[in-house]
């Protein structure tokens, strides 16, 4: 509490308070933003492709950091989303992959 | 583009919430994991709680708790928040992806509905889109029952504090890559329209990754994939 410019008690508070204020602006403020643009057949393209651009963004370098038993248990969850069409039996077949490599590389 | 104001029925909140249900059992287990760092961090039960159910996103909640501190000062709190905007920038580049299909929606219903837009919501609305799909409530009803979850399975973690047993040995630190990636499965259009803008925002992204640290990567890579696709010839095609 010593601290220079301490919030003292309340810090914690207005910390979290100011977390949520940055969380909901990212959340409208895509939307605010575009809804001042003419969408274009351009703009629309690329609209289009951000849902699997921010998929492919996402899931590539955690699973770089990850290792092997990240990419064996998107592989799975790929090839059972393919075949199944079904999002709970990609996720399950992919996370039990992901167990069974981490449990065959576990230290005794 | 001229196309009929969406819908917003209790219905299509039901069908959201419903398109939810195999997210919900990681969700649980992360929100507890948070629920258990946080109290490990010296978090108080109230503030662990309000966290998950005000700011209501994940992976910042969990890049919060590295900065948290004994003291605050007003610098401390711009750090955090501005830490927080750079791990949720995602949901900008969402919000403008999914901008043209709330076109018309009765702005409150946005003011409101917004708040409860994470990733899995996201994703499954621009599925439920793409299917041809009208009403906006698969998106919020999505995010709601997904808050509920989130809030409630946090409450356990900051109880339990270190009890929790280690969830990365069920892998399930991958229950959201494992399952964006299988989402990806029926947003794929092909070689020709998803291949390169695919391909340019996952290889931008593994550099960024690899070279600044933080979050930027997500971003950096989502937004080369969309300027790729929007300079690449042909029909606007969605995916």
């Amino acid at each position: 509490m010593g601290e220079a410019g301490s919030l003292g008690v309340g810090g914690p508070a207005i910390a979290i308070g100011a977390m949520a204020l940055a969380t909901y602006l990212c959340r409208v403020s895509g939307v605010l933003l575009m809804s001042r643009f003419r969408i274009t057949p351009r703009l629309e393209r690329a609209l289009a492709a951000l849902p699997g651009s921010i998929i492919a963004a996402t899931v590539l370098p955690i699973a770089l950091r990850s290792g092997a038993d990240a990419f064996a248990g998107i592989a799975a969850g790929l090839v059972v989303m393919r075949l199944t069409r079904s999002e709970v039996a990609a996720l399950l077949c992919g996370l039990a992959v992901v167990a069974a490599v981490r449990f065959l590389h576990a230290p005794a | 583009m001229s196309s009929p104001p969406p819908t917003l029925t209790y219905a299509g909140c039901l069908h959201g919430a419903r398109l939810m249900l195999p997210v919900l059992p990681g969700l649980v287990v992360y929100a507890t994991a948070f629920g258990a760092a946080a109290a490990g961090r010296g978090l108080s039960f109230g503030e662990g709680v309000a966290m998950s159910g005000i700011v209501y996103a994940g992976a910042s909640q969990m890049v919060s708790l590295e900065l948290w501190r004994g003291g605050w000062t007003p610098l401390a709190v711009l750090t955090v928040a501005l830490v927080t905007a750079t791990v949720n920038a995602r949901l900008v580049l969402m919000g403008a992806a999914i901008q043209p299909w709330l076109r018309g929606a009765p702005r409150l219903s946005l003011v409101f509905g917004l708040f409860f837009m994470v990733d899995a919501a996201w994703l499954i609305a621009s599925r439920y889109r793409d299917d041809g799909g009208r009403d906006i409530g698969v998106l919020f009803g999505a995010g709601m029952v997904s808050w509920i979850v989130w809030v409630a399975a946090t409450i356990p973690g900051l109880l339990a504090g270190s009890l929790v047993v280690e969830p990365a040995r069920f892998g399930l630190d991958l229950v959201m890559p494992v399952f964006f990636a299988a989402m990806a499965v029926p947003l794929w259009r092909g070689a020709r329209v998803s291949g390169l803008p695919w391909a340019t925002a996952g290889i931008v992204a593994a550099l960024f990754a690899a070279l600044v640290p933080g979050y930027v990567f997500i971003v950096a890579g989502a937004v080369a994939g969309a300027v790729v696709a929007g300079l690449s010839g042909g029909e606007p095609s969605r995916g």
